[in-house]
């Protein structure tokens, strides 16, 4: 007799027009780390959020029982009074208040009305040690990287006598070491006999941390996986999420490289903050006509910073350095210049810095290149809608029609809309910061197509990763930054993701 | 949960698309609250409403509402305020008189100097808001104070006028009958002039619509469909042709009125059709994803503050012409009727969404509760009350809507 902790049976929930959970069915063994694997869309998220009280009961069709008891969760206040917490891909912490203040957030350390701050603050140091991050309670949460606010937010839950962690992708946004840390302490949770549901896009994280595994897809439950006892491989947990098997995650690419497109010599960029701290330190870089070249580096390494300085100024200050194009010297000081020279640059985080959410498909692609839709300042919609619709069908954009708005879309297909409105300016070199974030299997690998024909066509592209696997499958050739310098450049032969790691765990000593 | 149009959202996947002639209530809901609430006061007033005199009472009463209301709605899409509309109304009001009535310029020249001067106004506030970064409600709460005082300076706290006559008769006046007068059966008598600019008005409408349907059936792009597309056409027709037809029965078309199409035909276009104007939108929607498409955002917010002064300015030299006095209180909370129009019209708190003509409806609504609520004797507590409660009431409606349409 398994001893399990939460058993959901049938669960079901619409949404006007989407029936995002068919039938799903969960066990969660008592004191294990369960994963839950699915592709974007699957019903990862809107499962937890009905677990989570998120969803009130009576809003979805099934049950579930959570510690032999049934539950009617009326909202999260009701989830967490059992034990259940959440924590969400997107961090709920209070940038501007202290580590303690955000723990005890709406369950404040009162005496007589009175927040007792002695109390708080001693607590909230308990809590901390116990997920081994060593900062003051008192430290503000602006003043921390995403990966020690993720152990806050853990803190956080621990304060509320967790008896079932929810994490929502908890490592999306943290480089490997943090990853690590955080993978370490949900083990030693484990220890402490905490259950664990984490959901995630990262297939070696959870091969190696899970216990079992749930995938789901298309609103259904596919199979649960024990890791110790069924013969678990990615490729199998892969296989499941897609309904295909994927022979290969990469597809195959014989790369035409030609001549030199972009060269960036001696780049300095210095903190816009602390404007003694160089974020790039003469790092030189050479990109050629139909190469793909990675960007390999750790969490703070200077990546995003130095392609968005490159990119028309758009980090930093003080910067110096040359920008040779076509073997022509280059000032690219505005995002305008840049892209007139033939600059793309995608960003990383795409619903904040890449799209405009509540506008239309076509309106987004036509954003960086409305000028070559315009003659005198008016813009010929018409024209726009056609390119728009050829954009549509060949990069695959699955919408209704081209004024749907980007908001509605998925992950996939809004990084195709922030692509199309690049490509649509015509670019020579193409800079891709984490290209595929948060984007689920499938789409990837139409993702990585797509880049494979911008290479094709005799565009430069630099692709900016901190998922190796990724790099190593893609490009042609990887630079590693450390501390903001280039510290290495393998060739797709000798590059391994053990190489990789030496190299971008280099001048460690210099990060302050 | 499942009604037909859910299904054939789902099914109508990508070779599909499913026809878009369903009505939007998002979209279309202001339109039909005007009309409800036309209807409303037609019926409380007994016809009142509707007569001659009050529609042409209600155009060029408003006109200066509805001119800073155009400024507004561009401010708010692209995510700002303006608070100084109402000073900056009063002090070019008040520089017009200075120059047209002590210092005895001609009335086209005091007038576009006037506007100059709104121009610098505007660049003033534009340059601390994009330049400098300070948040626009701050700039334009400090501008309203400063203005404010610049107006009673200037005007050396007395009225001045009266004004030169183009003048009145651009804020009061009405378009010369040179064709005299036809009858209209039961209707009695009506200017010539004015009923073939309705015609020729509805007949662009219907034309320039048509032309549009044909190039996007040239893309090969939905259209709705010809019945309901005629329909459109023939609705707004019947609605100008009505609205004409009883000016032209009263003293014919008020200038302002004619100053005023041509703004909204203007800032229409800009809008949806300009460079310009999309980049409105696009600083509106996402700041950050416009700044990195290329977007230069300092120089658009710049231009339509800058913009928004030369509007405030016109409608200060229009307001200050039909009391025929420039005056230390004139334009005193105009900012906030223009406000509340963008918002009522459909504007989002957020930015990067709003319409001119939206703007405008939203004015009218106010125009005409304000109208009919006075010819039915209703205190001006009441009708405080009353425009309060609309403009929460399209704000709840709107954000109701969106939340609905996210679920």
């Amino acid at each position: 007799m398994v001893d399990s902790i939460l058993t959901m049976t049938g669960i079901g929930k619409s949404f006007p027009g989407v029936r995002a959970l068919a039938d799903v069915s969960l066990t969660v063994r008592r004191g294990e780390i369960h994963a839950i694997c699915g592709e974007n869309g699957a019903g990862k998220s809107t499962l937890m959020k009905v677990l989570s009280g998120v969803y009130p009961h009576g809003s979805y069709d099934g049950e579930f029982t959570f510690d032999g008891q049934a539950c009617e969760f009326g909202g999260i206040r009701d989830s967490e009074h059992r034990g259940i917490v959440i924590i969400h891909q997107e961090l709920a912490l209070c940038p501007q208040l202290s580590i303690a203040e955000n723990i005890f957030l709406g369950n404040e350390q009162t005496a007589r009305g009175l927040i007792d701050w002695n109390r708080t603050n001693h607590r909230a140091a308990e809590l901390l040690d116990r997920v081994g991050l060593r900062e003051p309670a008192v430290t503000p949460i602006s003043e921390l990287g995403v990966g020690k606010q993720q152990l806050v937010e853990i803190a956080k839950a621990l304060s509320k006598k967790v008896r079932l962690l929810i994490l929502d992708e908890p490592t999306a946004a943290l480089g490997e070491e943090d990853s690590r840390h955080l993978l370490d302490l949900l083990r030693g949770l484990r220890e402490d006999g905490v259950t664990c549901v984490i959901v995630s896009h990262k297939l070696n994280e959870i091969m190696a941390i899970a216990d079992s595994i749930t995938i789901l897809r298309d609103g259904r439950t596919i199979e649960t996986l024990d890791v110790r006892a069924d013969d678990v491989s990615e490729d199998r947990i892969i296989a499941g999420m897609v309904g295909r098997d994927l022979e290969h995650r990469f597809p195959p690419h014989e790369p035409k490289i030609g001549a030199e497109a972009l060269r960036i010599e001696d780049w300095t960029v210095h903190s816009p903050t602390r404007p003694e701290h160089k974020v790039v330190d003469a790092a030189s870089l050479v990109l050629r006509r139909g190469e793909i070249v990675g960007l390999a580096g750790l969490m703070g390494a200077g990546r995003t910073e130095l392609a968005m300085s490159v990119f028309g100024r758009s980090y930093g200050r003080d910067i110096s350095g040359r920008l040779v194009k076509d073997g022509k010297e280059i000032h690219a000081r505005t995002v305008r210049e840049a892209i007139g020279h033939g600059i793309a640059y995608v960003t990383e985080d795409r619903k904040r810095y890449g799209l405009n959410l509540i506008e239309d498909v076509k309106r987004n692609i036509s954003a960086a290149g409305l000028g070559k839709l315009a003659r005198r300042g008016w813009v010929n919609e018409n024209e726009e809608h056609q390119v728009a619709g050829k954009f549509r069908r060949s990069m695959n954009i699955k919408v209704p029609t081209v004024d749907t708005v980007t908001g509605t879309l998925s992950g996939g297909n809004q990084q195709k809309v922030v692509l199309s409105k690049w490509i649509f300016t015509d670019p020579d070199v193409l800079i891709l910061d984490e290209p595929t974030r948060g984007i689920d299997v499938g789409a990837k690998y139409e993702i990585y197509s797509i880049i494979n024909g911008l290479a094709d066509e005799g565009k430069a592209v630099l692709v900016v990763s901190s998922e190796l696997p990724e790099l190593l499958g893609l490009c042609d050739r990887i630079y590693t930054l450390a501390a903001g310098r280039i510290t290495g450049e393998l060739s797709r032969a000798e590059a391994t993701q053990e190489r990789l790691m030496q190299h971008m765990t280099r001048n460690q000593e210099h990060i302050p | 949960m499942s009604s037909t149009v859910e299904t054939r959202r789902v099914s109508g996947r990508i070779d599909q698309p499913p026809r878009r002639f369903s009505f939007n209530p998002r979209q279309s809901g202001i339109y039909v609250a005007f009309v409800l609430i036309v209807a409303l006061f037609t019926v409380l007033t007994g016809g009142t409403m509707l007569q001659p005199e009050n529609i042409s009472n209600i155009i060029v009463q408003n006109s200066y509402v509805l001119i800073l209301a155009i400024g507004m709605i561009l401010i708010i899409i692209a995510g700002h305020i303006d608070l100084s509309a109402g000073s900056v109304v009063a002090v070019t009001g008040a520089v017009s008189a200075v120059l047209m009535v002590n210092l005895n310029m001609p009335w086209l020249l005091a007038l576009l100097v006037t506007l100059v001067v709104g121009a610098l106004i505007g660049a003033w506030q534009g340059y601390w808001i994009a330049y400098f970064g300070i948040p626009a409600f701050i700039v334009t709460l400090a501008g309203m104070l400063v203005f404010r005082a610049l107006t009673l300076t200037v005007l050396g706290n007395q009225g001045i006028g009266p004004f030169p006559d183009p003048i009145r008769t651009l804020s009061n006046g009405f378009t010369d009958g040179y064709l005299g007068n036809v009858g209209l059966g039961p209707l009695g008598g009506a200017d010539i002039v004015s009923l073939l600019v309705g015609v020729l008005v509805v007949a662009g409408i219907a034309l320039s619509q048509w032309r549009t349907r044909r190039g996007r059936q040239h893309y090969l792009q939905e259209v709705d469909p010809l019945p309901v597309f005629l329909l459109k056409i023939g609705g707004s027709g019947v609605v100008v042709l009505a609205v004409v037809v009883q000016l032209a029965r009263f003293k014919n078309i008020p200038w302002v009125l004619v100053l005023l199409a041509a703004l909204v035909l203007f800032y229409s276009l800009l809008t949806t059709r300009a460079v310009f104007g999309r980049r409105i939108y696009a600083i509106g929607g996402n700041l950050q994803a416009a700044t990195l498409s290329g977007v230069k955002v300092k120089s658009v917010v710049f231009w339509i503050f800058v913009n928004m002064g030369v509007l405030s300015a016109l409608a200060g030299v229009i307001f200050a012409g039909r009391l025929n006095q420039a005056g230390p209180t004139a334009g005193t909370s105009f900012e906030l009727d223009a406000i509340a129009a963008a918002f009522i019209g459909g504007a989002a708190v957020q930015g990067g969404v709003g319409k001119v003509v939206g703007a405008i409806t939203g004015g009218l609504i106010m125009a005409v509760i304000n109208n009919g609520m006075s010819l039915i004797g209703a205190p001006s507590e009441q009708v405080m009350l009353v425009k309060g409660l609309v403009l929460l009431a399209a704000v709840a409606y709107d954000i109701w809507t969106k939340r609905r349409a996210t679920r």
